[in-house]
């Protein structure tokens, strides 16, 4: 086993210190901020509104996604993500609850320090549920990235990402816990958390060091979700 | 959406393309159910694939990429620039990608298509990550589904294609480049830096396919018809090396299952060894002139 020594001390399977706080704007339907060790997004929810946009499906919500950078223009870079998370939100929301109808959600980049996107997808997904969104479940993303010698870390900083040979960005549902008896969600002998929403991938990689990433990048998500949920129940008091 | 159900019935009587248009996917799922497609392909077999090297004589590299009817120009110009301070010896490259009106009933003259700056932006991350290496333009003629593929492909051949014009170095000490035609006696001072045109050396040559899932099933090389009824895509870029150089799934309803991936990743491995040999005699038929 190749031991990586990181700049910040965390072994390969550590996380950087997560925190979600919820209904921080008073004047959005929902919001949530979420950081990733020096990495901190805030997002807004605004919805339903009436109306859909122009070539959109009248039958079902719409959902609009605007994303700020903390600097410069909005450029391809930004569009992409923004395209990116619009496809993501749309497969784990209800569409069908509030037909002709747009929900944008507003994305403000605070500070970048590498895995941008999934910091973005984990606010997105904390602010509907702050605005009462109707979803089938949740999302929870994560970045993993693969060394030279193939070892594969998870969450890296901004350098990190810059130096390694490749990183793959990853999205995985989150349904719900124990309210379903077990076995009774299983797709192709694997239960329903295993399957990938997204996956964006930057760098070359084997086939191999993607599926172990995706390996990793599961186990590590279950940590993720509970720092979602327990932000999810603080609130209700 | 009742009607769909109780109207089941009735598809036996209505003429094929009133089904088609009314009920798209009912039309598709009675086809999957058979393993094969509308087009009479079966589910694994990407559309027929042509290549033209050479298409725009003005360029100094450029190709024309057919699949089915999605058509793709890719042009190459070369510019002599001054390098960036940090990296002194690489040049840089920069992608253009244009969805002309021509091309869609649903691209409207101004406005650029949404697919438009997503796909150049895929293209350039694409090719920089797979460590090829000028500016380049793309032009889509016609759009008809799997639009990264075609883009894709016209860029590689065109970058095949390339031929370095040569380039010299005049009185001032700037380069420029030495134009074939016309030779003025101050002109003969300068000498050639590279005395004859010569091909850009390539690295390992990425190849994608895009697949869509519905339900259980994988369609690969999907048509615009396909692609608009079944959300889900994924592009899988392998370069010759049998590395992934990108697995690209932007959300949609399907889950991605380990079982799912290694059949999207095999379907793209087979599709590369097709467009290889795709690539090869395109070449060799532009080499025997």
């Amino acid at each position: 086993m190749m031991e990586t020594d990181r700049k910040d001390g965390r072994t390969p399977n550590q996380l950087r210190m997560l925190s979600c706080s919820r209904n921080i704007l008073h004047r959005a339907h929902g919001s949530a901020s979420w950081s990733q060790g020096e990495t901190k997004v805030l997002a807004a929810v605004y919805g339903p509104n009436a109306g859909t946009k122009k070539n959109e499906d009248p039958e079902k919500a719409c959902i609009e996604v605007i994303w700020k950078p903390k600097t410069g223009q909005i450029g391809k870079a930004e569009k992409e993500c923004e395209m990116i998370m619009k496809k993501t939100i749309q497969s784990i929301c209800l569409l069908t609850i509030n037909p002709n109808t747009t929900t944008s959600v507003v994305v403000q980049v605070v500070n970048d320090d590498g895995a941008l996107l999934p910091c973005a997808i984990n606010a997105a997904c904390a602010a509907l549920v702050d605005a009462g969104i109707p979803m089938k479940h949740l999302a929870v993303a994560i970045c993993c990235c693969v060394a030279e010698e193939g070892s594969v870390l998870l969450d890296p900083t901004k350098l990190e990402e810059q130096q390694m040979r490749g990183f793959a960005y990853i999205v995985f549902p989150n349904s719900a816990l124990s309210a379903l008896p077990k076995g009774s969600s299983l797709v192709d002998g694997e239960p329903l958390e295993h399957g990938i929403i997204t996956s964006v991938t930057h760098g070359v990689m084997s086939v191999d060091e993607y599926l172990r990433c995706v390996g990793r990048g599961r186990a590590a998500c279950a940590k993720l979700s509970d720092v979602l949920r327990r932000s999810l129940q603080k609130s209700e008091s | 959406m009742r009607l769909v159900d109780s109207s089941g019935d009735l598809s036996g009587e209505m003429e094929v393309d009133a089904f088609r248009r009314l009920f798209p996917l009912r039309y598709y799922e009675r086809h999957l159910a058979e393993s094969i497609r509308p087009d009479g392909r079966p589910l694994g077999m990407a559309r027929d694939t042509t290549l033209a090297l050479g298409a725009v004589s003005s360029a100094d590299g450029s190709a024309l990429a057919k699949i089915g009817s999605t058509t793709m120009l890719a042009a190459i110009k070369m510019e002599v620039m001054t390098p960036s301070a940090e990296s002194p010896d690489e040049g840089c490259i920069a992608i253009e990608f244009h969805m002309p009106p021509i091309c869609s009933p649903i691209v409207r003259p101004g406005r650029p298509a949404e697919a438009a700056v997503v796909v150049s932006k895929q293209l350039s991350d694409t090719i920089l990550s797979s460590g090829m290496i000028d500016l380049k333009e793309l032009a889509l003629v016609n759009a008809d589904g799997a639009l990264f593929d075609a883009a894709l492909l016209s860029a590689v051949a065109a970058f095949s294609h390339l031929q370095i014009p040569v380039v010299s170095l005049n009185d001032k000490g700037k380069i420029v480049a030495f134009t074939e035609e016309g030779d003025t006696v101050g002109k003969l001072e300068k000498e050639a830096v590279n005395k004859e045109k010569r091909k850009l050396t390539l690295g390992n040559i990425p190849f994608s396919l895009t697949c869509t899932l519905h339900k259980k099933h994988i369609l690969a090389d999907p048509s615009s018809e396909e692609e608009s009824i079944m959300e889900t895509l994924v592009t899988v870029v392998m370069d010759s090396s049998d590395r992934l150089v990108s697995f690209y799934k932007p959300g949609g309803p399907a889950l991605a299952y380990t079982s799912l991936v290694t059949d999207c990743v095999r379907l793209t491995r087979q599709r590369m060894k097709e467009l290889e040999k795709i690539l090869d005699e395109a070449f060799s038929g532009m080499e025997v002139d």
